[in-house]
């Protein structure tokens, strides 16, 4: 596929989505555009709203308003499964495998979502099923592969160690054969070789997919180094749109991420007046 | 990387070889079912004749409790209920229709004769009659989960206790002529049971059901939309999220359990020395079946068959302890319970046993491999340039610092 064209619908884009639970407005008039094989983050303090924009994105909670299309479909409102069908698919902040279930297994499954064999193929086993299966197996694995764990393939996923368990869920979201790839936190919890690792495969998936990914993440320097645009939320709402440079300059970001003036002012008195009052 | 769409052309498998591979489980069925009545049966009198009945009728109940409950992770405590809907309905069949066909609830004909197609129509009906009502119970497994969805499940098998309780008597030939077919549906004997239903479950139908449902359920268990089922279980937000309608899939197991529950009913209203009535399978016997399927593990279905058969031989084994025959038979599962908290395999089959590998060098293959998938992968070209089954049987290097990578394989 050539580069995206202006013209060419974007791969996933939101328009002003709203969610409140009770009197909390959660997340307010959220907008996105995600051009076709595009970079993004969505960036912001603990609790701006940045897993609860996912969670609208993929249908486990159904926006107040606004609306979300991906490519030319309209999919707010639909239920998450169908949104995974339409070629959306995501990581887990807390990491969601199929614990019991092999690695191989993981990835297999999410393959099925691309299979047409139904219940009465599968019992029966038809040409058509057993071709099937063959090839989501065969898939898995190459995935399994170039995720770096084609050696796991056997073992129960909640046997394997937490940075192998980032990679299946990554390679089990690409097994559903998306456009568009939510990552939810995806190099929380690793050290620094596992970071850079992970951020050359960030940049290899687009490629070899062809996929457009959206990225959360409180790695910074991940953020500003790969994403092409970036969005910033606090407390629900998009107070900074733009790239890495841009972010940076932004007064609200830096407001939202270490306080404003007048608190740093208030803080240096009150510690001052805490070092005067134990002196 | 190349979708799998396009990667079906060069997997087809012709259409001979497919349709060998897709029968002969069934065909295989059917000469063991025959093997056992004709050679097996005779051999061991008729008291070991009715227990090697009575397991195969627990096989069938337990491994369709075990689509549902082992493979969805659904809690149902009222699988015998739909066991009595299949029941009720196949002996209406067989009973009124044997009146309108022949004139007499009798046996008819022979091996494969009229009363024995009468037999197997009442099979099917069963079936379908039983799955209408799974649907029905699987719509609140939608909303509730865990608990909940267990008090569902019971209060359907009491509500299906309760109304045919207030049927009427069976009726006799000369009524139910004059009645016609269709006035004699209120009639299937109430609290009393229905009685007189012709005796038309034999060893070998019986065990082709059950060769019908294992294979089934593995086929089920090994597919694409078995595994969907298992990810319900595992985790049902990430189930979704990969594109599995849970919703769809779990009523979907319910009617699959149910239909062949139904057929489980059905060879059980139609046994020797068995009264159909409304206790026979109330609460009691949906726990029995439940306790058949966590004691053989949750998902296995080599598991389940075993406790089915087991938990069926123990109660005649014991008869001579007599009274002291119950209180054994529970200590014995909270014994087992104890040990093997997952059941006897927990989600696995025999062969993927590591006691099984052990003694006959299998591969460490994880569930739910075909050896026609295996044989695939084998061939297929990987980009690291090794088959895929060394890629499953190699062992990982040991990473001293990460000794939790290798837990033990029998957790579940």
């Amino acid at each position: 596929m050539s580069a995206a064209i202006a013209s060419a619908p974007a791969a996933l884009e939101a328009r002003s989505l709203s969610l409140s639970f009770g009197g909390l407005k959660a997340v307010d008039k959220f907008s996105l555009t995600l051009p076709a094989r595009g970079l993004c983050g969505l960036i912001g303090p603990n609790g701006a709203g940045k897993t609860t924009v996912f969670n609208l994105l993929t249908g486990v909670y159904k926006p107040d308003t606004g609306e979300c299309r991906l490519g030319d479909a309209r999919v707010d409102g639909l239920k998450p499964s169908a949104i995974a069908a339409a070629g959306l698919a995501r990581t887990f902040q807390n990491i969601r495998l199929f614990g019991s279930l092999s690695v191989l297994d993981n990835v297999r499954t999410a393959g099925g979502v691309r299979a047409r064999s139904g219940l009465f193929r599968s019992l029966l086993r038809t040409p058509l099923y057993l071709a099937e299966e063959a090839a989501i197996i065969e898939r898995s694995l190459e995935l399994l592969d170039m995720l770096g764990i084609a050696h796991r393939a056997g073992e129960q996923a909640k046997s394997l160690p937490y940075g192998e368990q980032r990679k299946l869920e990554i390679a089990r979201a690409l097994a559903t054969e998306p456009k568009v790839l939510l990552l939810d936190e995806p190099v929380a919890g690793m050290n620094t070789n596992e970071k850079r690792e992970m951020r050359a495969l960030i940049q290899k998936l687009r490629d070899e997919f062809d996929v457009a990914i959206l990225l959360i993440e409180h790695d910074m320097g991940l953020v500003m180094d790969i994403c092409e645009n970036i969005t910033v939320l606090d407390h629900g709402v998009t107070i900074a749109t733009g790239n890495a440079a841009k972010i940076q300059q932004d007064p609200k970001v830096i407001e939202a991420y270490l306080g404003t003036t007048e608190d740093a002012v208030a803080d240096d008195a009150a510690s001052a007046a805490g070092a005067d009052g134990g002196a | 990387m190349k979708r799998v769409a396009e990667r079906i052309a060069q997997h087809r498998v012709a259409a001979g070889p497919a349709v060998v591979a897709s029968l002969w489980p069934l065909i295989a069925g059917i000469a063991i079912a025959w093997f056992l009545q004709q050679w097996l049966a005779p051999m061991i009198g008729p008291f070991y004749a009715k227990v090697l009945l009575d397991i195969g009728i627990a096989i069938v109940a337990a491994s369709s409790l075990n689509i549902v409950n082992g493979f969805g992770g659904q809690f149902s405590i009222g699988h015998a209920g739909f066991m009595m809907v299949g029941g009720y309905a196949a002996a209406w069949l067989t009973y009124y229709g044997s009146i309108h066909l022949w004139g007499t609830p009798a046996l008819h004909g022979g091996f494969l004769g009229g009363g024995d197609l009468l037999f197997l129509a009442s099979c099917l009906l069963a079936g379908v009659v039983a799955a209408l009502t799974g649907l029905l119970v699987g719509l609140p497994s939608l909303r509730l989960r865990g608990d909940y969805l267990a008090i569902v499940t019971l209060g359907f098998g009491e509500i299906m206790r309760v109304l045919v309780q207030r049927t009427g008597d069976v009726m006799s030939p000369a009524e139910a002529q004059k009645a016609g077919l269709g006035g004699t549906v209120g009639a299937m004997g109430g609290s009393l049971g229905f009685g007189g239903i012709p005796t038309y479950t034999r060893i070998f139908y019986v065990y082709v059901f059950v060769a019908i449902v294992v294979v089934c359920a593995y086929r089920l268990k090994i597919s694409s939309q078995g595994r969907a089922l298992l990810a319900v279980r595992e985790n049902e937000v990430a189930a979704e999220s990969v594109g599995i309608n849970t919703a769809r899939v779990k009523v979907q197991s319910f009617v699959m359990a149910a239909f062949f529950a139904g057929i489980g009913g059905t060879l059980f209203a139609h046994e020797l020395g068995t009264t159909l009535n409304p206790r026979e399978l109330g609460f009691q016997k949906s726990i029995d079946i439940v306790i058949m399927v966590v004691l053989g593990g949750m998902g296995s279905i080599t598991g389940v068959v075993m406790a089915a058969a087991a938990l069926t031989v123990m109660p005649e084994l014991f008869r001579g302890f007599a009274t002291y025959r119950m209180p054994i038979y529970a200590l014995a599962l909270i014994i087992v319970m104890i040990v093997r908290p997952q059941g006897l395999f927990g989600i696995k089959e025999l062969w993927d046993t590591q006691l099984w590998r052990r003694w006959f060098h299998r591969g460490g293959r994880g569930p739910g491999h075909t050896p026609q998938a295996i044989a695939r992968e084998l061939r297929s070209e990987r980009a690291g340039g090794e088959p895929g089954r060394d890629v499953i049987d190699r062992k990982p290097p040991m990473d001293p610092s990460q000794p939790e990578t290798r837990r033990s394989e029998d957790e579940s």
